[in-house]
């Protein structure tokens, strides 16, 4: 009997989680602000979000092939990027522009810096601080829900001191603002799922979330509006747990939050924009490192000596 | 319940042998003994080619104190001492003997009772005999018995977790040999100067627990000053990892680069046990060994005594062979057990398990890049960064792998087992230990 015996260094059983799992089970989790969205702000959000996953799709895979790198697009993580992209920009976003942001995600912010796993600022919000940067007005033009009459977000009409919608038609999503966001009960719905399945875990939503409730309570601002409108669910649930560009560490991910509850009460209470969950994400992923190299666990047989 | 930090739930997959009664194995006619078989140093031959030896026949021996020695587990006649690979892949001398018809057994007529037997004449007996930690760490138990002086060992632990998936000899000792289990813990605790000894058994062995239990309350008047006691533990791996069921049995954590003296314990393996037992009171040698044979790619999954020296393909022939989509045949369990390239690798002190996995099941994977999840972290018993380790690793920066603590690492497995991205954790962490224990040695 010839036996062609493998060999490989244990363990020799592996967890059926694969990444290509884990992204599958995220892009399911998503469906729900999709369908939220395009309930909400009818076939055109339907339209952007296939665009925008088409396109970081397709731009994964040629930056791939002229990086003379393995093709990775069935990984499922350049859809995941090109569904969250969409679901934070406005939804009558002209698809160019899209497609621009689309370019910046996967190939300025993922590619470039080495792809999967190697990117630090969060190539979906990346992409789309680079489109409000530079399209300025495009990624501001806001309509209502079903009507689509031209409109402001309510953080700003809370800014400018004008009537914004109730505690209901926040948590249900029936006001303006960027696709996904808008409705946080289908963003609770997708989360929990990815806690079901223990894809995510609490201390950087917690905190993040805890944090803007405490802080705008404490400024004097109306605590359960500013957790329910602007990007925060999503942001919180989906992006600050992204596990490339937050800590890795139970406690990091901590901090991680609690700096962008920070950070995002000071844009909207003190700085220019109405909204700064993108950029609070943005800023604490400069500090994963920092992060990562200081909060380091309690090693067995170390406690005291 | 009592636990430790950490760690991961497995399925146990033991099923297919824990109700089987452990069978002799066939006498082999023929025996490859490697002259290596313990942690520490390796023996020098005492036989040469054409020597006559029988059963039990001291054949290898050495000066140096972190060794056991090794004996003939057939009578017949050695053919030759040839270099062959260990599981490992190194070369290492070995004594081949075929055996004769006429079949000289190990005199098992001599009755010790350990009243009589200092601590000394204990350790020296369990030297002679060749005893070596059965879990599979091959440690010599001598060496184990001799605590150092400032140190006041107070438990001994015996470790009946078998926390690793398909293996089930050491349940099948618990049910089917507690007597000389308790006998062996007595011996060990008397050695070493223990009070205390503790059977620490995984929840999802409570047959086991039944019958230590039994045996404990039949046997009351022979117990003497000793307190025992059963640990019962969350099913859970690695829980028979030493400083982890140190951690889950007493709560006491063995520091960074100690021993378990240093916490007052000792741990001996079931397995190791019997051994000793069957040491004391017959002085007999370790010439045979319980091993699991099971896995996807065996037929007919078995519990079996197994001389020393037994090829794998014999073994596996009389558990009806392999299947025929095996394609990956393990010494040890799946976790932390190591892959033989040919058949005719002998069993050895160490062979707890022989495990043959079917296409499948053997999976070899490809590795992806790390997405720094974290799942690596939150199943390290020992609460390293995996992932930081083997990415310096990968770098060749040896320092800063050393920085991260590379050298607690158990190599137990979690970490590669929970990695979505497959990446093979551990076959880093064993380059970089050995680079810097080369780098320590050329300092020297």
């Amino acid at each position: 009997m010839s036996l062609n015996l493998e060999i490989s260094v244990g363990p020799h059983i592996r967890d059926n989680l694969s990444t290509g799992n884990i992204m599958w089970w995220v892009i399911f989790a998503l469906l729900f602000p999709c369908a939220a969205a395009v309930y909400f702000f009818g076939l055109g959000a339907l339209i952007l979000i296939l665009f925008t996953t088409f396109m970081c799709v397709l731009f994964e895979a040629i930056f791939n092939l002229l990086a003379k790198k393995p093709v990775n697009i069935y990984d499922g993580s350049a859809a995941v990027t090109g569904i969250l992209l969409a679901l934070i920009l406005p939804p009558t976003l002209p698809l160019w522009i899209a497609a621009a942001g689309s370019f910046f995600a996967i190939v300025v912010t993922k590619g470039l810096f080495g792809g999967l796993g190697f990117n630090f600022f969060n190539p979906a919000l990346a992409g789309r601080a680079f489109l409000l940067a530079s399209w300025p007005v495009a990624m501001t033009t806001w309509v209502t829900p079903f009507t689509a009459v031209t409109t402001a977000t309510p953080l700003y009409l809370a800014k400018t001191g004008h009537m914004v919608p109730g505690y209901f038609d926040l948590f249900i999503g029936n006001r303006s603002g960027s696709l996904g966001e808008t409705s946080v009960l289908a963003i609770l719905i997708g989360a929990s799922i990815l806690f079901a399945k223990k894809i995510i875990d609490w201390p950087a939503p917690t905190a993040f979330i805890g944090t803007v409730f405490i802080l705008s309570y404490l400024l004097g601002h109306d605590p359960i509006f500013n957790v329910l409108s602007g990007g925060l669910i999503i942001g919180a649930f989906f992006m600050a747990t992204d596990y490339v560009t937050t800590p890795i560490t139970t406690s990091g991910r901590f901090i991680f939050g609690l700096g962008c509850g920070i950070i995002t009460v000071l844009i909207r209470f003190y700085g220019g924009y109405p909204e700064g969950v993108n950029y609070s994400i943005i800023f604490m992923n400069i500090f994963t490192p920092v992060l990562d190299r200081h909060l380091i666990p309690k090693f067995f047989g170390r406690a005291k000596a | 319940m009592k636990n430790f930090a950490r760690g991961i739930k497995l399925a146990h997959k033991k099923i297919s042998t824990q109700e089987k009664h452990i069978a002799e194995a066939l006498v082999p006619s023929r025996v490859i003994i490697p002259l290596q078989q313990n942690l520490g140093c390796p023996a020098e031959p005492l036989v040469k080619a054409g020597d006559e030896v029988y059963e039990g026949q001291k054949i290898g021996d050495s000066s140096k104190f972190i060794f056991a020695p090794i004996h003939a587990s057939i009578s017949g006649k050695v053919t030759k001492i040839e270099w062959i690979p260990n599981v490992c892949g190194f070369d290492v001398p070995s004594v081949v003997i075929e055996g004769n018809t006429e079949h000289r057994t190990q005199n098992t007529e001599h009755s010790n009772s350990l009243e009589s037997l200092t601590p000394d004449e204990i350790r020296k007996i369990v030297r002679e005999a060749g005893v070596v930690g059965l879990g599979g760490a091959t440690f010599p138990t001598h060496v184990k018995l001799t605590p150092p002086k400032d140190k006041t060992i107070e438990y001994v632990i015996i470790n009946g977790c078998e926390c690793e998936p398909f293996i089930t000899i050491d349940h099948r000792l618990m049910l089917e040999r507690a007597e000389e289990i308790i006998f062996g813990a007595k011996a060990i605790a008397k050695a070493v100067g223990a009070s205390k000894i503790i059977f620490a058994i995984e929840k999802n062995k409570i047959d086991a627990v039944e019958k230590l239990k039994e045996v404990i309350r039949d046997w009351k008047l022979e117990i003497g000053n000793w307190k025992l006691e059963i640990s019962i533990l969350d099913t859970k791996y690695p829980q028979g990892g030493e400083k982890m069921l140190i951690k889950s049995v007493l709560n006491r954590e063995v520091p960074s680069g100690g021993l378990p003296s240093d916490v007052g314990v000792v741990v001996n393996n079931v397995g190791t046990a019997v051994a000793i037992s069957e040491a004391v009171k017959f002085k007999t040698s370790l010439i045979k060994r319980g091993v699991t044979v099971t896995g996807s790619g065996i037929k007919e999954p078995k519990n079996l005594y197994v001389r020393i020296g037994t090829t794998f393909a014999e073994v596996i022939e009389q558990c009806g062979g392999l299947t025929d989509d095996a394609s990956k045949v393990i010494m040890g369990g799946p976790m932390t057990g190591l892959p033989v390239a040919s058949l005719d690798m002998p069993v050895v002190k160490g062979t707890s398990c022989i495990l043959a996995l079917n296409k499948k099941d053997a999976k070899v994977y490809e590795e992806g890049n790390c997405i720094r999840c974290g799942r690596c972290i939150k199943s390290c018993p020992m609460g390293l960064m995996p992932n930081f380790i083997a990415a310096y690793a990968k770098h060749k920066d040896w320092d800063k792998a050393k920085e991260y603590n590379v050298s607690d690492c158990i190599e137990c497995g979690c970490c590669s087992y929970v990695c979505p991205s497959k990446i093979y954790l551990v076959q880093y962490f064993k380059v970089a230990k050995r680079e810097l224990q080369t780098r320590k040695a050329v300092c020297r």
